[in-house]
């Protein structure tokens, strides 16, 4: 029986119909890797031209080979645009938020799920509500709340306010939803209290959708456009994704320095494609779990 | 549902306290005055605030260039979400076959997810320069069309779906391949068994298969075309030329704090909250549907 078997799968390896699905196989691989480099070229193309002089810019035909320039490019767009100072307020602005909305909405979640008390449905719906509220359906009022508490053109200002969200409460409430019971019985009865349970056991169980939440937040905070646009007037507090828009030439009277312009990009999207190259594992799991 | 374990009187309150004060502060109260401020204009001085009732509202749908807007808004998250998703969908059904290397792939397609969607947009802005970029300079050898977005809204407005959708294409393409591993082999080998070809496959069996999946990435590419590309638009278009890029988010922004039309951009900012409550309910009635399947 068991020879006969082997026969027949033997058998099959070599009918028509899996040829073919080698066929499918070499097909599929030829397509993603199209896929993969048609996705990379604008960036090769943005780091080759940060990599030219000004004359080999603005030249035809282009050429999309690098260049000898790359060092004095990069080192006018450090200097020109503030960079140290930008990327420095971009940092603070995607740890902040990270940071800042992962503890919030642990807290809030522990409470939501290991307590009962009073007006916790309301505290449930307004967590929800806020899903249908983003920066752009309240852009003029948020600005006159902020300017009435004084932070504007502070981090505090630039921070505080993107760290509630219902996301980060929802998934740490379905998570903690699938802790046993058993977990925190077991801790009341070594007599810690709800606190000492959050912190040694919720806590540790929770560190792989942390450092997923972690990814997807920082990537948010760095990339938010609108509102740093809003809440900083000067150079100072400017964050580097809306600073590079100053670079842009918007008259013919400029110099066309797309050469400093592309240096600038790629300095400022490199940190969160680096988050998302580096914690891979945890940036497609935080993909899955935030958008449930 | 969770059987309750721990007993205290204030400490829950204490744990959701920075979340509701946040909540209030930032969400609710802006809210509030946006629909507030809707009802409202400011005097000829500034200095003051005259009720006016619906008048805004009134004005707003009386306002050519605020429907435009609406239109171009629409049509820009029609384009980026349909066109994006079907060419994603497309190439992940002709690359679905048992092979290695997938999670390769997926590192090699996500990346573009961390690009902030202005800088997308400062990088495609060059490719489609009428002077310098590249694609300008290959099309010139196929029409003597010229391609200067400067100057033509549809090259505009190509400009900005493409950088776009080259920032959502590799998220929706790894959605989309997991959604076909997903799916049984057996159930295709049935379908052609029975003398279904490619095509027909495709649509009677892989395409319903995959609704939840299309459903969620709608939701998420629509919101995303609609609210997260104000940034695209400031830094490449600035809403020109004209106004063939002016968003719906990027009108509201620009009357309120270029043209200080508070009462106006608050009017707009109410139908915008108007917008997000209709994908988010349409997001929830996928959810309740997503548990009886």
């Amino acid at each position: 029986m068991a020879r006969t078997l082997t026969v027949a799968t033997l058998g099959m390896a070599t009918t028509p119909r899996d040829r073919r699905r080698d066929w499918s196989g070499l097909i599929a691989h030829g397509i993603l890797v199209a896929a993969v480099v048609v996705l990379a070229f604008p960036l090769y193309y943005a780091f080759v031209i940060s990599t030219q002089s000004l004359g080999e810019v603005s030249s035809l035909p282009p050429k999309l080979y690098p260049s000898m320039s790359l060092l004095d490019n990069y080192v006018q767009a450090w200097e020109r645009a503030r960079m140290g100072r930008m990327l420095f307020n971009s940092a603070v602005m995607a740890v902040a938020i990270a940071v800042g909305k992962i503890a919030i909405s642990l807290l809030s979640a522990f409470a939501i799920v290991y307590f009962n008390f009073r007006g916790k449905q309301l505290v449930f719906w307004m967590i929800f509500v806020t899903l249908m509220l983003p920066v752009p359906v309240r852009i003029v009022s948020t600005y006159n709340v902020i300017s009435i508490l004084g932070w504007v053109d502070t981090y505090w200002g630039l921070t505080v306010p993107l760290m509630a969200s219902a996301t980060g409460t929802f998934l740490f409430r379905q998570f903690y939803q699938t802790i046993p019971d058993s977990l925190a019985e077991a801790a009341q009865l070594d007599g810690a209290g709800p606190l000492r349970f959050l912190w040694s056991v919720l806590l540790p169980l929770s560190k792989a959708n942390v450092a997923a939440l972690f990814v997807i937040l920082f990537v948010y905070g760095w990339n938010e456009y609108l509102w740093p646009l809003m809440i900083t007037n000067t150079q100072e507090m400017r964050t580097a994704v809306i600073g590079i828009e100053a670079l842009v030439p918007r008259s013919g009277s400029q110099l066309p320095e797309w050469n400093i312009i592309m240096a600038a990009a790629i300095m400022v999207l490199l940190p969160p494609v680096a988050v998302i190259i580096v914690m891979q594992r945890w940036f497609v799991k935080g993909l899955i779990e935030t958008e449930k | 549902m969770k059987r309750t374990v721990f007993r205290n009187r204030w400490l829950p309150y204490a744990l959701v306290a920075p979340q509701v004060a946040i909540t209030l502060v930032f969400f609710f109260w802006p809210a509030f005055d946006s629909v507030r401020l809707s009802l409202y204009r400011a005097s000829p001085f500034g200095d003051r605030l005259i009720y006016v009732g619906l008048a805004n509202f009134e004005r707003l749908l009386a306002d050519e260039a605020y429907l435009r807007s609406a239109v171009t808004s629409f049509v820009f998250s029609f384009f980026v979400t349909i066109v994006g998703l079907a060419l994603a969908l497309l190439l992940a059904s002709l690359a679905n076959a048992k092979i290695r290397g997938l999670a390769v792939y997926r590192s090699l397609l996500l990346w573009p997810y961390g690009i902030a969607p202005a800088i997308a947009g400062i990088i495609w802005l060059f490719i489609f320069h009428p002077s310098y970029g590249v694609l300008p300079y290959v099309l010139s050898f196929v029409t003597a069309y010229q391609f200067n977005w400067f100057l033509k809204g549809w090259v505009a407005m190509t400009l900005i779906v493409v950088a776009a959708i080259w920032k959502q294409f590799g998220y929706n393409l790894a959605f989309y391949l997991a959604g076909l591993q997903a799916i049984e082999t057996s159930v295709i080998e049935a379908a052609s068994v029975d003398g279904a070809g490619p095509i027909r496959r495709f649509f009677a069996i892989v395409f319903p298969l995959l609704s939840p999946v299309t459903f969620f990435l709608f939701t998420l590419n629509m919101t995303f075309s609609f609210f997260d590309t104000f940034g695209l638009v400031h830094s490449v278009t600035q809403g020109g030329p004209g106004d063939a890029t002016s968003i719906m988010v990027y009108r509201a922004w620009k009357d309120g704090f270029e043209g200080l039309q508070l009462g106006y951009s608050a009017a707009q900012s109410v139908i915008l909250m108007l917008v997000v409550i209709g994908l988010t309910a349409m997001q929830f009635r996928y959810a309740e549907k997503k548990v009886t399947y």
